[in-house]
């Protein structure tokens, strides 16, 4: 018997297939279409790509390129269909079935930090598994002691209609390493609805590093369920960086940070611009906890159109001498959209600290005024500031990165 | 005349705050405007904005022979009217260097011109500073040099202060003095003068360094007194504000 057998994963899964999830709206699973694992033919090159394909691609800062990167990895719909592990000494980037051929301790690293239990989603990619294998979804790991500045880019592309698409991810930033991941998804342009579930673990061994910089951009009927765990070892530091700005149908995920490590550091940084009926509900969830641990989650929002906004974030402190800040600010631009700002502040210990701070409003009045007594025309100062508002700085990255990741939220916010 | 207020009255909020308020101001002229708290100086100033919440139910104002009443603030800033703020909003993501980029109607894409960069410098601006989101976190001395350095941008022909030398200590009152009166020509010989400009001031301090040619007494919403800004700056010293309250009542 395999070991995730032994761990009881696919009984737990079995479970909980009809399991709703405690958040979003409820998706009929059976309405969309499993894909035959690895049905498309792997690529050479990313260059090799049709163009309206690399345009999707670069849209969500994945560069078919492979300028500035140390890795790639695309996966269409349930096909890993390019992998480039050549390009850094430092990294490795592999589809997950590749993986856990070479690696056999890999498979005590699934399903450890995001339950298979949690809800219908991860019930349904753990059970696929069970069937086919754990196959989709990419593998990442910084081996111990390296600094590989520039990112490695993954991508998860929808192609076809009503297709349902699961992946299975697994970053490992090693002793002392550190890692940066670019990830954008997309879906083609003819592609009207379908359903994306990801599940991604992530863990930082003592003294490391990952930031993960997220770039969503799906078609307006596609339902998003991606579901992702964190897990923090001493002195260990983690970047999320999240981006949205194109409609979507539904989307809910709330990452969760397991600060378990002593001086272990989580920040969630994400911008979310809500357009026509979008439903987003995003949060970021920080458990603070060891000693030293410290978390702060950072979201701006603008809903338009009839769009609605959940923007959440949780602290809890467990332990004492934690620090956790959060910050939630949103703006609402239209009378039919609407934000909802939840944050959570949980202390169970005594001698920490936490804090919150929300605001959501209209754009106000007199920073309208101020721009167009500067001669800015009424409906640009308004653009301004959205997007101004928006465009929050992105703490943590090496120049490089940070550079071009300015670079996409500025393509992010330009249809803004 | 460059400017030419007559019979305005305007409304904030349903309520009456300026009555009948007439002010001529022509070419190469700066006049101050002094009265006490509430009397509606900072109101015509942003009357003559053209800021939405100021309604105009009264009269007219004309810039540059223009009846401007109308016109939205972009449009007037556009004919060349500029304001410096006392209190301006920060505004989140946009940087001075963004805002001196538009307001010199320069490409956001290029660098900010040699002659911005000058006169950021002299108005003692390094060159991170200008990357700051407007107003955001900015000390009292540095909003009013940044509204000075954003005026200096735009050049307008006819500039508004609001207060510009409030919470300014005496060193940079001075510094802000001399580009006070570069955007009003005073530089130049009185005859050639073409900028004007309004200042309002409390204390009048300012015009130990900006010279003024007319002074007007704005009180409960109407100018109750005009004349030599020296004569009635020392008559308020004196005798306060009251004294114009009894000034206007014998006329």
């Amino acid at each position: 018997m395999d070991v995730l057998s032994v761990r009881n994963v696919y009984d737990d899964a079995e479970r909980a297939k009809d399991k709703k999830a405690a958040l979003g709206a409820d998706i009929t699973i059976e309405n969309f279409s499993d894909e035959t694992v690895n049905a498309l033919d792997m690529i050479d090159d990313l260059d090799d790509l049709d163009k309206q394909t690399k345009k999707d691609l670069l849209q969500v800062g994945v560069d078919t390129e492979e300028k500035n990167r140390s890795g790639s990895f695309l996966q269409v719909d349930q096909s890993n269909i390019f992998t480039n592990n050549s390009m850094s000494d430092s990294i490795e980037v592999m589809n997950m079935g590749v993986a856990l051929e070479k690696y056999s301790w890999l498979e005590d690293y699934l399903w450890n930090v995001v339950k298979p239990d949690a809800d219908k989603y991860t019930a349904k990619t753990a059970l696929n598994e069970q069937e086919n294998g754990v196959l989709s979804g990419y593998f990442v790991r910084s081996l111990p002691g390296t600094k590989e500045v520039m990112p490695v880019q993954a991508c998860m592309f929808i192609s076809d209609e009503d297709i349902m698409q699961t992946a299975h991810n697994v970053i490992i930033a090693e002793e002392n390493s550190e890692l940066h991941l670019i990830t954008g998804c997309a879906t083609g342009d003819d592609v009207g609805s379908a359903m994306h579930v990801g599940v991604s673990e992530m863990y930082l061994k003592p003294g490391s590093k990952i930031t993960f910089t997220m770039v969503h951009n799906w078609a307006e009927q596609v339902e998003v369920r991606p579901r992702t765990g964190v897990k923090l070892m001493d002195n260990s530091t983690y970047i999320n960086n999240y981006i949205l700005t194109s409609p979507v149908s539904t989307i809910q995920s709330f990452p969760t940070a397991y600060c378990d490590g002593e001086n272990s550091r989580a920040i969630f940084q994400s911008i979310q611009g809500g357009k026509k009926d979008s439903i987003i509900d995003v949060g970021s969830r920080v458990l603070l906890n060891a000693k030293g641990a410290r978390g702060e989650v950072i979201s701006r929002a603008v809903a338009q159109d009839e769009s609605q906004i959940y923007a959440r974030g949780h602290l809890a402190g467990t332990v004492p001498e934690v620090k956790g800040h959060l910050e939630c600010h949103g703006l609402v631009l239209s009378d039919d959209s609407f934000i909802y700002a939840v944050p959570e502040l949980e202390a169970s210990s005594a001698n920490l600290e936490m804090s919150h701070e929300a605001a959501v409003g209209k754009i106000s009045e007199d920073e309208i005024n101020y721009l167009t007594s500067r001669g800015i025309a009424e409906e640009d100062a308004e653009s301004m500031i959205v997007r101004g508002f928006l465009n929050m700085d992105i703490t943590g990255l090496p120049d490089e990165l940070a550079e071009q990741t300015q670079r996409m939220i500025d393509m992010s916010l330009d249809g803004m | 005349m460059l400017l030419e207020i007559e019979n305005l009255a305007v409304e904030v909020a349903g309520k009456r705050v300026l009555k009948d308020v007439n002010l001529s101001i022509a070419e190469g002229e700066t006049h101050v405007l002094l009265g006490p708290n509430g009397a509606g100086k900072s109101t015509l100033f942003l009357t003559i904005l053209g800021f939405p919440q100021y309604d105009v139910v009264e009269g007219s104002i004309k810039f540059k022979g223009q009846d401007i009443t109308k016109l939205s603030t972009a449009e007037r800033v556009k004919l060349g009217l500029g304001v410096s703020f006392q209190t301006p909003p920060a505004i989140r993501g946009v940087s001075v260097r963004d805002l001196l980029k538009i307001e010199s109607h320069q490409d956001m894409d290029e660098e900010l011109n040699p002659r911005m960069q000058e006169l950021a410098k002299q108005l003692k601006f390094s060159d991170e500073f200008l990357d700051r989101d407007v107003n955001l976190g900015f000390s009292g001395g540095e909003v009013k040099r940044s509204e000075i350095l954003q005026l200096l941008a735009q050049m307008p022909d006819f500039t508004m202060f609001d207060e510009p030398d409030s919470g300014v200590d005496i060193e940079n009152v001075e510094l802000l003095a001399s580009e006070i009166g570069t955007l009003l020509d005073k530089d130049k010989p009185q005859g050639s003068r073409k900028r004007s400009g309004l200042l309002i001031t409390h204390l009048g301090y300012i015009l130990n360094f900006v010279s003024a040619d007319r002074a007007h007494v704005l009180i409960d919403g109407v100018i109750s007194c005009s004349g030599n800004p020296i004569e009635i700056l020392e008559d308020i010293r004196k005798n306060g504000f009251n004294g114009c309250v009894e000034c206007a009542q014998c006329l």
